[in-house]
């Protein structure tokens, strides 16, 4: 176990390492010049000059990169072209938006998809089965901010539910800011639900072919029980591998809908700065991003691993 | 058993809903607040440092003020100065300020802080995206704490319009290296907070010492896309949306009387850019037939849903000054041919029209490539984000074709700039710049303006297409916000609600 979890923190710092130089390389590549964007079409070049020097613009690409990771190393993520604030407040400020989000979306799409599962098994080949296929097909198939637009005709528009977009702050209050959560994580969380609820079902359907649920049956246990206390647990396994890989997509997705919402989370955060050339923001967000998926999937095995212990003794 | 799973969840999930509902009706009375909503967010507040209109339309007047200012109807008014004077040889101007100005922290906004703003804006150090606007000025004296005298080192006739921008607003020095996240100026609304990512907040500021705005709170939310933009404002998120360009909702907002629509103009001549040096753009011939060949009228209702004012040349008409030169090149796809033939393109060409993010520019590109093509000229469209744009197209001058409005007010010298991305050289435009900059007459400047106007439509440098539209959508009991857009603002210490 201990040998696993090194092995998994050498990934986890190559990665990260990788991502670095990945990030970097990228944004010195593309076109566009963070001084020219803030100084605009009448700068001089005296001007620019000036603002390239204040912005540490001005030392070759190398010396900037070793700057920027040593302070990474030092835990230190720089300060913002545009903003002038340090990164690390930025993405701290902008993480209270999309963590809630994520979990919010997280937890609606599991409470959603795993009954969901649960029913079409039970209604095998039936009406019941073929809705949650049904759902699950057009669920995937639905993009996120097409939801996300529907949602807001619907309960914001018409019915004046949710507000349409924006985001209060926690110091407004925790229902204010959980209604203005509550739309965007429903975006996030449908097509999410779809694919869970695909794999919850096909997950307890490979169980139930098993020899103890036959066993379990013989010795007279009712078809509920055998689902649910029997078939449910040992099909969540698979559900949580699934559902950590989703967490990656969910960050993907939250750039979407942070914007169709114009929520002030980490996407918008990213999305913002990549248009405003704002590389210290782009680059110090890119890697933690890419720590967050790393880590979470080494969590996601770690946890199976611990679960079943068929891994270990092959190891 | 499973149903009853199912149908507690649904309950669950119900209840939730029904709870988070419950809050919505909290503030509906007190109507001293504004939300207005704009597309951009600012990347931060110091107009001093900073060329994106965001910056100015948040703090112009609300939050900073400049020595001079502009009005709702163009017109320069008093700003922090309450008078000036300008001696006969239009060198040496002579302002006096407000007597008790203070800026939000307690410094005095007086001649020292106006000195200070104007030699920031002009010293070596300056990242000012006007620096330009200040290289006509030799020194800044103060002989007492309400003068200022600034020496000019040639006539400026634009000098007290430059003065008058959000790139000129005045700084205190106690707190200019803080502006960008903390703005303090000595305007009548004071900075409260930036949640960033979704609005800026000020609130009225109780030590103005000039009249004081209806307002007490005034918000400003940053939503970009245009399906939220329409959202929000049927939803009553925001009360008023400005520069609102999802024009296709307009009939809908105009029909509902819960809203108000108005129209009005802003400085922003489109364009479709041409670059003079490249081939076959070098000539003259193929310009003229690019002009005959674009119908105005198919542009505007195709890209502006009508809402739009054509142009001829590089002015906007509702200015003194102005000359009609719409009828230059009549839309005739024949007579466009006949010259593309004698140009030696019988055949037509290909080019490449580059296209930045705005609708306009998105969808106008697209129409303009139909229109091009009728008469042999195939585009390929490249649409760019704004860093590449502004890279690529505007500093490398690496295209053929794209496709800008032009905002900065009263920028038709920059013909007369010799690196600017048209690649147009013209002597005779540089000599009319130059006695422009030596003339202060304002019916001689018309004149001068005119023949500009003029040289440029026979060149044909740019594709002269129309006026971009100034348009606001609001609530229909908001009184006071700007209709024209002469500057980039939205000057709120009118607004009040019926």
């Amino acid at each position: 176990m201990l040998a696993f979890a090194l092995r998994r923190s050498l990934t986890l710092a190559l990665t990260a390492w990788l991502a670095t130089i990945v990030v970097f390389a990228v944004l010195e590549l593309v076109p566009g010049d963070p001084a020219l964007l803030m100084l605009g079409v009448n700068a001089q070049a005296d001007t620019l000059a000036a603002l390239r020097a204040q912005m540490g613009l001005d030392h070759p690409p190398v010396e900037r990169y070793l700057r920027w990771v040593g302070g990474l190393l030092r835990g230190d993520l720089g300060v913002s072209l545009t903003y002038a604030r340090p990164v690390a407040d930025l993405v701290a400020e902008r993480l209270v938006v999309t963590l809630p989000l994520a979990l919010l979306s997280l937890a609606l799409s599991t409470a959603a998809a795993i009954p969901l599962g649960l029913l079409a098994v039970a209604r095998r080949g039936r009406g019941g089965d073929w809705a949650v296929l049904g759902f699950a097909q057009i669920g995937v198939a639905l993009p996120s901010f097409w939801i996300a637009i529907l949602l807001i005709l619907v309960f914001s528009v018409t019915l004046g539910w949710f507000p349409a977009g924006g985001f209060p702050g926690w110091e407004a209050g925790a229902l204010p800011a959980l209604r203005a959560l509550t739309l965007p994580a429903l975006a996030l969380a449908i097509p999410e639900a779809a694919i869970l609820a695909r794999v919850t079902r096909t997950a307890i359907l490979d169980t139930l072919g098993e020899d103890h649920i036959r066993t379990a049956r013989a010795k007279g246990v009712s078809r509920t029980a055998v689902l649910l206390r029997h078939a449910l647990p040992n099909a969540l396994l698979p559900v949580a591998t699934v559902l950590g890989l989703q967490l990656s997509f969910l960050v993907a997705g939250a750039v979407v809908v942070e914007n169709v919402f114009t929520l002030p989370g980490l996407g918008r955060l990213l999305y913002q700065a990549i248009g405003q050339r704002d590389l210290i923001v782009v680059q110090g967000v890119v890697v933690l991003l890419a720590v967050f998926v790393v880590l979470v999937n080494a969590l996601v095995d770690i946890a199976c691993a611990a679960a079943d212990p068929r891994p270990k003794a092959a190891s | 058993m499973m149903m009853n799973r199912a149908r507690s969840f649904a309950v669950a999930t119900g209840v939730f809903a029904l709870a988070l509902v419950g809050g919505a009706a909290a503030w509906a009375q007190a109507r001293t607040d504004l939300v207005i909503g704009m597309s951009l967010e600012p990347p931060h507040l110091d107009p001093t440092a900073g060329a994106a209109a965001a910056i100015k339309e948040v703090t112009y007047a609300n939050l900073f003020e400049s020595l001079v200012r502009v009005d709702s109807s163009g017109a320069l008014v008093p700003g922090l100065a309450e008078g000036w004077t300008v001696a006969d040889d239009g060198k040496t101007y002579r302002f006096t300020l407000r007597p008790n100005a203070k800026f939000h922290d307690g410094a005095p906004g007086d001649a020292a802080a106006v000195k200070f703003s104007l030699d920031r804006a002009r010293g070596a150090e300056s990242v000012n995206g006007q620096k330009g606007y200040f290289a006509s000025i030799a020194s800044v004296e103060t002989p007492d704490p309400r003068s200022v005298v600034v020496t000019l080192s040639r006539p400026d006739g634009l000098f007290l319009f430059h003065m008058a921008a959000g790139d000129a607003a005045i700084v205190s020095p106690t707190s200019a290296a803080t502006n960008k996240q903390k703005p303090i100026g000595t305007g009548p609304f004071t900075f409260d907070r930036w949640a960033a990512g979704d609005r800026v907040v000020l609130t009225r500021n109780p030590e103005y010492d000039g009249p004081k705005p209806a307002l007490e709170r005034v918000s400003f939310r940053f939503i970009s896309d245009a399906a939220a933009q329409i959202a929000s404002l049927k939803a009553g998120d925001v009360d008023a949306f400005v520069q609102f360009n999802a024009f296709e909702a307009l009939p809908e907002f105009r029909n509902d009387p819960k809203f108000a629509v108005t129209v009005g103009t802003t400085e922003g001549e489109t364009l479709l850019s041409t670059n003079n040096a490249r081939k076959p753009f070098d000539d003259v011939r193929v310009r003229r037939a690019m002009a005959h060949a674009i119908d105005r009228k198919t542009l505007i209702d195709g890209v502006l849903y009508g809402n739009g004012v054509p142009i001829g040349s590089h002015f906007p008409p509702h200015r003194a000054g102005y000359v009609d030169l719409t009828g230059l090149y009549p839309y005739d796809p024949a007579k466009a041919k006949a010259l593309l033939a004698e140009a030696g393109y019988p055949n037509g060409f290909d080019a490449t029209l580059r296209l930045p993010p705005p609708p306009y520019a998105r969808r106008g590109g697209e129409l303009v490539a139909a229109l091009l093509a009728e008469v042999g000229i195939r585009l390929t469209i490249e649409p760019m984000e704004w860093a590449s744009w502004l890279d690529k197209v505007f500093k490398g001058k690496d295209y053929d074709l794209t496709m800008i409005a032009h905002t900065e007010p009263l920028d038709i010298d920059v013909y007369a700039r010799d690196s600017y991305y048209f690649n147009y050289r013209s002597a005779a435009f540089v000599r009319l710049e130059e006695e422009l900059n030596r003339t202060q007459d304002p019916a001689a400047r018309n004149a001068l303006y005119g023949q500009q106007q003029r040289l440029l439509a026979d060149d044909a440098v740019n594709g002269f297409l129309f006026m971009l539209p100034a348009v606001t959508v609001q609530n229909a009991k908001i009184s006071g916000l700007w209709v024209n857009r002469p500057i980039q603002a939205n000057d709120v210490t009118g607004v009040t609600w019926k």
